[in-house]
């Protein structure tokens, strides 16, 4: 990406830039700073900074969204993080599991702070986190199952997260795409959980073996999508294959109230 | 609505039933699966695209519409494969595969016809599609293309989702792209345990892929024989 051709041709669409912006090398010198730490995929939201400081855009909407979504990735990292401290716990094939995703939990922490901070916001600190829910897993990290369980709640909350906050993303299409491509390995992530746990990697229904973790299903179990009964729409899907193939949203206030007995401090 | 199922001979040897050697076939797809480096390298792409964009081939409609569409030849293919998977199983296909492919083609057939009827009048006609290379007796070949069609859906749908006005559907991309994800994670794990997310289908920033809408035909029409006019999808 040429930040020369493109600071050009914004020069020749708008001639006031550089007053709104200070100055061509001040762009440029931001432009560098903000390079340093973002891979070339990001480069665009650093591009919509420059553009948020000159023009004065950049919605409450969005930065909301990405700090709610920094609050949830803090919570998956915090506890996979911590989960493979517990090798004793894991098999080979499970430690690695749990390791792949970690990794993705913390590099989508750090892609979001930097995003957020790209758009000029500050990112929210990492809450401290109770793991047990205030003692409602008391063995979250001395029972695998019990660390499987709650992963795949973590796992399942997230993917519907995501889902509930893509339409308050659509002016930024490019957060919004970075959403969409973090929503999909969070889905990914659910599915391979589900199986480590013998279940099915879709959902059916709003069915789960984990009653604790009831509110992240709910919802689940609609079998009509915009005003199509998908039911009996072909011979093959009965209703469990109706409410497998569409993974439903949950609002920000249903996420914050299952999330929030694993938040100490905010 | 007309689908001209004729079309000008391409480099892939796909019609007439000259089928592209298998080795050829897998090795495209290895590399189809690893995304928009060697993809978006023009001569890659029209190598193989039979797409049209002189303004022939099936109509997609303009806006929402041709996204909707986009999205239902997707799952019309998605869903003929999976119908043939089942109607013909690879030699030695356990219960549990059994069950998983099952699934996930009742999984696609509701998303095609999801979209048939939400988009009433303005659907596409049904594809026909061309599975002439692919090996449904081999379990490796089966799989391979099934990895290879559900990460590409994913990257469709995460491609295809800023093109989106309507927010309710972009609802309906959200609640079918998990769901296609939840397929690739599954049948990834059938080829190689633990390669749910690996480092082929999530890069280092923990990001899936996100392909454009050319992008992704052009890597499709390798099995889909009805020509598709792209001109009016969103780039």
């Amino acid at each position: 990406m040429d930040l020369q051709n493109i600071l050009t041709a914004i020069e020749k669409t708008d001639p006031e830039i550089y007053e709104r912006l200070d100055t061509r090398r001040s762009a440029m010198k931001s432009f560098a700073n903000v390079g340093k730490v973002l891979a070339l995929s990001a480069i665009p939201l650093a591009l919509s900074s420059m553009f948020k400081k000159a023009y004065g855009r950049t919605p409450a909407d969005v930065l909301s969204v990405l700090q709610f979504a920094l609050l949830l990735e803090h919570l998956e990292s915090g506890f996979y993080t911590e989960a493979i401290t517990h090798t004793s716990l894991f098999d080979a094939a499970g430690l690695a599991a749990f390791t792949t995703i970690s990794n993705h939990e913390a590099a989508h922490v750090t892609l979001l702070t930097q995003t957020i901070q790209a758009l000029g916001g500050t990112p929210d600190p990492a809450p401290t986190f109770d793991y047990t829910a205030d003692g409602t897993f008391p063995s979250v990290f001395s029972s695998y199952s019990t660390l499987l369980a709650i992963a795949q709640g973590f796992e399942d909350t997230g993917v519907r997260a995501y889902k509930g906050q893509a339409a308050n993303l659509q002016e930024n299409k490019t957060v919004l795409t970075v959403a969409l491509q973090i929503h999909s390995v969070e889905a990914r992530h659910a599915a391979h959980i589900r199986r480590m746990r013998g279940q099915k990697g879709w959902i059916t229904g709003k069915a789960t073996d984990i009653s604790a973790i009831q509110a992240t299903y709910n919802g689940e179990e609609v079998e009509a999508q915009g005003g199509v009964t998908i039911t009996g729409i072909a011979s093959q899907v009965d209703a469990n294959a109706a409410t497998e193939s569409f993974d439903e949203p949950l609002d920000r206030a249903a996420v914050t109230a299952i999330v929030s007995p694993f938040i100490v401090t905010v | 609505m007309f689908i001209r199922k004729t079309r000008t001979a391409t480099s892939n040897g796909q019609q007439e039933g000259i089928a592209m050697p298998n080795v050829h076939r897998r090795t495209f797809l290895k590399y189809a699966g690893m995304g928009t480096a060697i993809l978006s390298a023009g001569a890659a792409l029209n190598s193989c695209s039979k797409d049209n964009t002189d303004g022939s081939g099936v109509s997609l409609g303009s806006g929402d519409t041709s996204v909707l569409n986009y999205a239902y030849a997707l799952e019309q293919l998605e869903a003929a494969f999976y119908i043939q998977v089942i109607a013909t199983p690879y030699a030695g296909m356990s219960t549990a595969e059994g069950i998983i492919l099952t699934d996930i083609r009742n999984h696609e057939i509701a998303h095609r016809e999801f979209f048939k009827a939400a988009l009433g009048a303005n659907a596409i006609a049904s594809l026909e599609v061309n599975f002439t290379s692919i090996d449904f007796t081999s379990r490796d070949k089966v799989l391979a293309t099934a990895m290879a069609f559900e990460d590409l859906g994913v990257s469709a749908y995460n491609g295809a989702g800023q093109y989106i006005t309507l927010p309710a559907y972009l609802g309906f991309a959200g609640k079918i792209v998990s769901v296609e994800a939840r397929h690739a994670a599954v049948i990834r794990d059938l080829i190689t345990a633990g390669s749910f997310a690996d480092s082929t289908a999530v890069d280092a920033q923990g990001l899936d892929k996100a392909r454009s809408p050319l992008d992704v035909f052009g890597i499709a029409s390798t099995y889909i024989k009805t020509q598709i006019n792209v001109n009016t999808l969103p780039h």
